[in-house]
């Protein structure tokens, strides 16, 4: 066996992927254009800032959130982000009507997803980690992600309770709400969306070198002097952040992040976050971008991305579990 | 030197480590023997502040370990546990290299690359530097993980059954390092030990556990002896003495 089987180094990888991405770009604001420039560039831009801001943050908040729980298979929507996000959608429309909750002004309600689904996380881990947890975090981590499963099951429930007993109508306008789709994205929620993620980003890019280590599971990082459960939450509270952003703008994508995580890993080869999330997040925008344009250009509108990359995602799911098994 | 004052520790009602006080001075290898489940991984655990005590103190050189902040304690206790699972994708020089977080945080130095090299040279690593961890055996992993631990280079090196998953050349190997980690550097190593004979022949200092408390300790010449071999672990032993150092034999 060769020494070193790092076949290309991370850089070229990394610039390999940002030609692509840059291409698939161009081509998804030029191909096919017919009309005036400046409405085209204006309407497909707001696309693709929709694209590149979900990707990131489904990217980092996986990337992130496996770091912190050392396993490759659990997500963010495994803690029952995605299903928090439906309840919510739900309870909006049954308690105001579809009238009101489309009358409401949409920074006024991301707001409210926001910080409602960073107020349930918090709860949840500071419920775990100072009371149930009860120091052993090592335990309560994985009590942290079972909680998290029943929370998400319990979520659904509710949710499609609300849905049965909600009036037919309503319940077509909750539906429509609950797939992704990046041609129905407000301009303000994204910049107001861009900021937040942008201040996230920063703290974290300062951090990279402790995710590293925190990469190294509890027991080392604590050896190594990083004070493992504040760090924990700073990363929890992070992510939190990012999978709000993300959902409340195009609404769930499970699988999605578990995709783009692995792919990461899978071509980076490396232990260092100052590679692997730059590579997922280009992956994330790529994966998105490029999907969108087929299914625009070739399949003409005719089939949800969400749909695709979640039939992907999920094949990538399984092939993981059973690998990971199997070794 | 360590100070360990009162410490249990209870799961749910059932004590693991009851009411131990231990005064271990700096400088020197030191084991802890017992048998299983007589609870010195725990207190190895505790001491390093990978485990919260259910009461009592520990101190470090006069520093609380619930209190201090981590990265100082890092820069002068290291611990290695048993089952050391990585999810990344490390090499085992990348892996070295985590030792010199605590005093780089991550930004290499020339002097952090001389401790990576000479920690991999001090355990026959430097040909396998470049190899992923997990095309290693169990052994060499193991190898990799104390590498890392020595290139913290901390006044106290705590490590919970270091001599795992090694063949009897790099056993030997292991404990002799160790040995000149505290003669040739004054570093203190703390070790959980299995095999008694290598605790004997090694050790200034014997720590023997049993049902959570400490029962017996001293050096070799006063541990390893029937009696106490009876007390510690229930069976009958011979002991023979050989080159000045004494040998258990409890096979039969």
């Amino acid at each position: 066996m060769p020494a070193d089987r790092r076949i290309l180094s991370p850089t070229i990888v990394l610039g390999g992927l940002s030609a692509l991405t840059l291409l698939a770009i161009a081509l998804f604001m030029t191909l096919g254009a017919r009309g005036k420039w400046d409405f085209i560039l204006a309407f497909r831009g707001t696309k693709i800032a929709a694209m590149v801001l979900v990707g990131y943050a489904v990217a980092v908040s996986t990337v992130l959130f496996q770091t912190i729980t050392n396993n490759r298979i659990l997500t963010p929507s495994v803690m029952g982000f995605d299903h928090l996000y439906r309840m919510i959608q739900t309870l909006l429309v049954f308690q105001f009507g579809s009238g009101l909750v489309a009358s409401l002004d949409p920074r006024l309600r991301f707001g409210v997803e926001v910080a409602s689904m960073v107020v349930f996380s918090g709860l949840l881990y500071w419920w775990l980690f100072n009371g149930a947890g009860r120091g052993d975090n090592r335990r309560s981590l994985h009590l942290l992600l079972l909680v998290g499963i029943v929370f998400g099951v319990l979520f659904r429930s509710l949710t499609s309770f609300l849905q049965r007993i909600i009036d037919p109508n309503e319940f077509l306008t909750v539906q429509d709400r609950l797939f992704a789709n990046f041609n129905r994205v407000d301009v303000e929620l994204l910049t107001v969306s861009a900021l937040v993620v942008l201040a996230v980003s920063l703290v974290g890019w300062r951090w990279r070198r402790t995710f590293d280590v925190l990469a190294l599971g509890r027991d080392a990082a604590i050896n190594l002097g990083v004070e493992h459960r504040r760090a924990v939450m700073a990363v929890l509270v992070m992510v939190s952040i990012l999978v709000s952003v993300s959902t409340a703008l195009v609404g769930p994508i499970t699988f999605f992040g578990l995709l783009v995580a692995n792919l990461a890993y899978l071509v980076v080869r490396s232990h260092r976050h100052a590679l692997i999330l730059p590579a997922a997040v280009l992956l994330a925008v790529l994966t998105l971008v490029a999907g969108q344009l087929v299914l625009e250009r070739v399949f003409g509108y005719n089939a949800a991305l969400s749909i695709v990359i979640e039939f992907v995602g999920g094949l990538a799911f399984l092939f993981i579990l059973v690998r990971g098994s199997a070794r | 030197m360590i100070d360990v004052k009162n410490i249990t520790k209870r799961y749910n009602g059932t004590v693991v480590v009851d009411g131990v006080s231990l005064s271990l001075p700096a400088g020197g290898v030191i084991s802890l023997i017992g048998a299983n489940g007589a609870g010195k991984s725990t207190l190895l655990s505790i001491i390093s502040r990978l485990l919260p005590m259910s009461s009592g103190t520990v101190e470090i050189d006069g520093l609380d370990v619930t209190t201090t902040p981590g990265e100082v304690l890092a820069r002068r206790l290291s611990i290695l546990r048993q089952d050391n699972q990585i999810m990344s994708r490390l090499t085992v020089e990348d892996l070295v290299a985590f030792g010199r977080y605590p005093h780089s945080k991550g930004r290499l130095t020339e002097d952090d690359r001389g401790h990576i090299r000479n920690a991999l040279r001090y355990l026959d690593l430097e040909p396998l530097a470049g190899r992923f961890l997990d095309e290693l055996s169990g052994g060499q992993r193991q190898r990799a993980f104390i590498a890392m631990v020595l290139c913290q280079d901390t006044e106290y090196i705590l490590l919970d059954e270091p001599l795992n998953n090694l063949d009897v050349k790099h056993a030997v190997a292991m404990m002799k390092l160790f040995r000149r980690t505290a003669d040739a550097f004054g570093k203190t190593v703390v070790l959980v030990l299995h095999d008694i004979n290598f605790a004997s022949c090694y050790s200034d200092r014997i720590v023997a556990m049993r049902d959570g408390r400490v029962v017996h300790q001293g050096p070799p010449e006063v541990i390893i002896t029937p009696e106490v071999i009876r007390d510690v672990y229930g069976v009958e032993a011979q002991v023979m003495e050989n080159a000045g150092q004494r040998i258990a034999l409890y096979y039969q």
